[in-house]
């Protein structure tokens, strides 16, 4: 099914279950290593318990339970012995609403290398430069990174929080739409890192909406009430539907 | 005029009759205090300590009891926050909607309705089963057993305030759950924090009853965590039960050096703190 691209996550009969409400049902897919893939439907579809599901942040969920395989290059996340801050760092996460750690612009950056157990300097200067970088966000707050970090706009919060993640080094980038709470402009900035990103990482990216999934995905999932109702690469998912549904929601007759 | 019309002018008279009770009622105390306590107040009684005849009308002053009450409330809180900090931390973040958690939040609200003279009698008992005498040390404890309730409960209310998704944030960059509610819950809730803090102070500082046995009284100024200590409350007490004028008046100076010190504490903390709590999320 995946085609041309190299599988690097592959999500085996995934269920989740809150409280009553079954919010992921046999979910089995695989995700393309080093493309962007992604995840769309509409609201209260599932997409973010799926996304969240990757770096295991359902574990955070009161009365959650899980079932099914996640394998992360062969080895599945939800085994014994698997070091849960090992998975979260590999997965680098970029929430719905900017939400910076309550320091500096610098030491927002420096959180998650020094958890791991950076502590040169001149190391830390540099990851925090490059990350920025990368980001696109270096040239705007290179004279301020000792501000709070609070003090930033929404867009810029919003690079920050992506320089954060790239920070420990991870291998995917789990975004969880990062551009709804974002000015347009803003947004294309984000959208426009995340293209170049996508050459030394795999982005998983949530949205609803269809024209930015457009333009940067070269992979579609398409979730509806809790379960996969159609995935391939993009061209063929969003000009060939082979379900009627998500023609129906392509087309915008819903969602 | 409707119904309904007269109900929302009556409520809201209501409303506004209560807030000037609240407000007069704060504003008669200071008043009293400052009127009667002002003529009385002089540099010798915050410099010197109740030398003999004090409580007789003749010179001195209560640096004593002002020391002591320093000594007491602040010792207290100290150690009250050593305590309290790691139970709120781990009842939001570690015990979550469990039984255990609402069991010590029940017992911490009964205990928050212990009247002071019962942790006084209670610490006193201790201290005679311990051998104990009535010391700086008794009191420190007893006053932090006195505040704890207030102090833990205050936390737990901003610590539950800080959002899912800041937590969220630290986790996802593979954070374990203690760098996360050390480096992160604790920051964004430190103003919070304070406030417990300096509500606990609050009232450790202006409680009589629990230091009455364990703290017991003195004219010096303790040398070491074992000698009896004096503490505003008790002076101000002390004062007012002399059938002296001049003695009583002094009562009132007392109350107002303990109001302005209050004051104070709060003020400078708040400007100290100001530092790190500018990194707070809003």
């Amino acid at each position: 099914m995946i085609g041309v691209f190299k599988p690097q996550i592959s999500i085996q009969k995934l269920n989740v279950i809150y409280e009553g409400h079954h919010a992921l049902k046999d979910i089995t897919v695989d995700i393309p290593k080093k493309r962007i893939t992604a995840i769309i439907g509409p609201s209260g579809c599932g997409k973010t318990t799926l996304l969240k599901s990757l770096n295991r942040l359902t574990d955070l969920v009161e009365g959650v339970k899980v079932s099914g395989k996640i394998l992360v290059d062969g080895i599945n996340i939800f085994d014994n012995g698997i070091d849960i801050t090992d998975v979260r760092k590999r997965m680098g996460l970029i929430a719905q609403t900017p939400n910076p750690l309550p320091m500096s612009i610098y030491d927002n950056i420096a959180y998650g290398p020094r958890i791991h157990g950076a502590k040169d300097r001149k190391e830390l200067d540099q990851t925090v430069e490059n990350c920025l970088q990368a980001a696109g966000l270096w040239n705007e707050v290179k004279h301020k990174l000792k501000e709070p970090a609070s003090k930033l706009s929404a867009g810029q919060q919003q690079r920050l929080c992506l320089a954060r993640a790239l920070a420990v080094k991870p291998e995917v980038l789990l975004c969880d739409e990062p551009t709804s709470a974002l000015d347009p402009i803003s947004a294309r900035h984000i959208e426009k890192q995340l293209l170049i990103l996508k050459e030394d990482y795999t982005v998983i990216f949530v949205t609803h909406i269809l024209r930015q999934a457009k333009r940067l995905a070269d992979y579609v999932i398409f979730l509806y009430l809790g379960e996969i109702i159609e995935h391939g690469p993009a061209e063929t998912v969003f000009t060939q539907p082979s379900n009627p549904r998500t023609k129906a929601y392509i087309e915008g007759v819903f969602g | 005029m409707d119904k309904r019309k007269l109900e929302e002018s009556l409520f809201k008279g209501l409303m506004i009759a209560s807030i000037l009770i609240v407000t007069c009622s704060l504003l008669a105390v200071i008043v009293v205090v400052v009127l009667k306590g002002v003529p009385a107040l002089s540099l010798s009684m915050i410099l010197q300590t109740s030398k003999g005849g004090y409580y007789l009308g003749k010179e001195g002053g209560i640096l004593n009891a002002i020391v002591g009450s320093l000594y007491v409330a602040g010792g207290a809180t100290a150690l009250a926050f050593v305590i309290s900090l790691p139970v709120a931390l781990y009842l939001e973040e570690y015990a979550g909607r469990s039984k255990l958690a609402s069991f010590v939040r029940l017992s911490l609200d009964v205990l928050w309705g212990v009247p002071s003279i019962v942790y006084g009698a209670f610490g006193f008992t201790i201290m005679l089963y311990l051998g104990m005498r009535a010391s700086l040390l008794g009191g420190i404890i007893t006053v932090a057993l006195l505040v704890l309730p207030i102090m833990i409960r205050a936390m737990d209310e901003v610590v539950r305030m800080v959002s899912l998704e800041l937590k969220e944030a630290s986790y996802a960059l593979g954070a374990t759950k203690l760098e996360t509610v050390l480096k992160v819950v604790s920051r964004q809730a430190l103003p919070g924090i304070l406030t417990a803090v300096l509500l606990a102070f609050g009232r450790g500082i202006g409680d009589a009853a629990s230091v009455l046995f364990t703290a017991s009284y003195s004219d010096y100024i303790p040398a070491s965590l074992l000698d009896p200590v004096a503490t505003l409350p008790l002076a101000i007490f002390y004062q007012l039960a002399t059938p002296f004028p001049k003695v009583q008046q002094r009562a009132y100076a007392s109350g107002l050096i303990l109001l302005v010190m209050v004051l104070l504490i709060s003020v400078a903390s708040r400007l100290l703190t100001k530092k790190f709590t500018k990194y707070v999320i809003r």
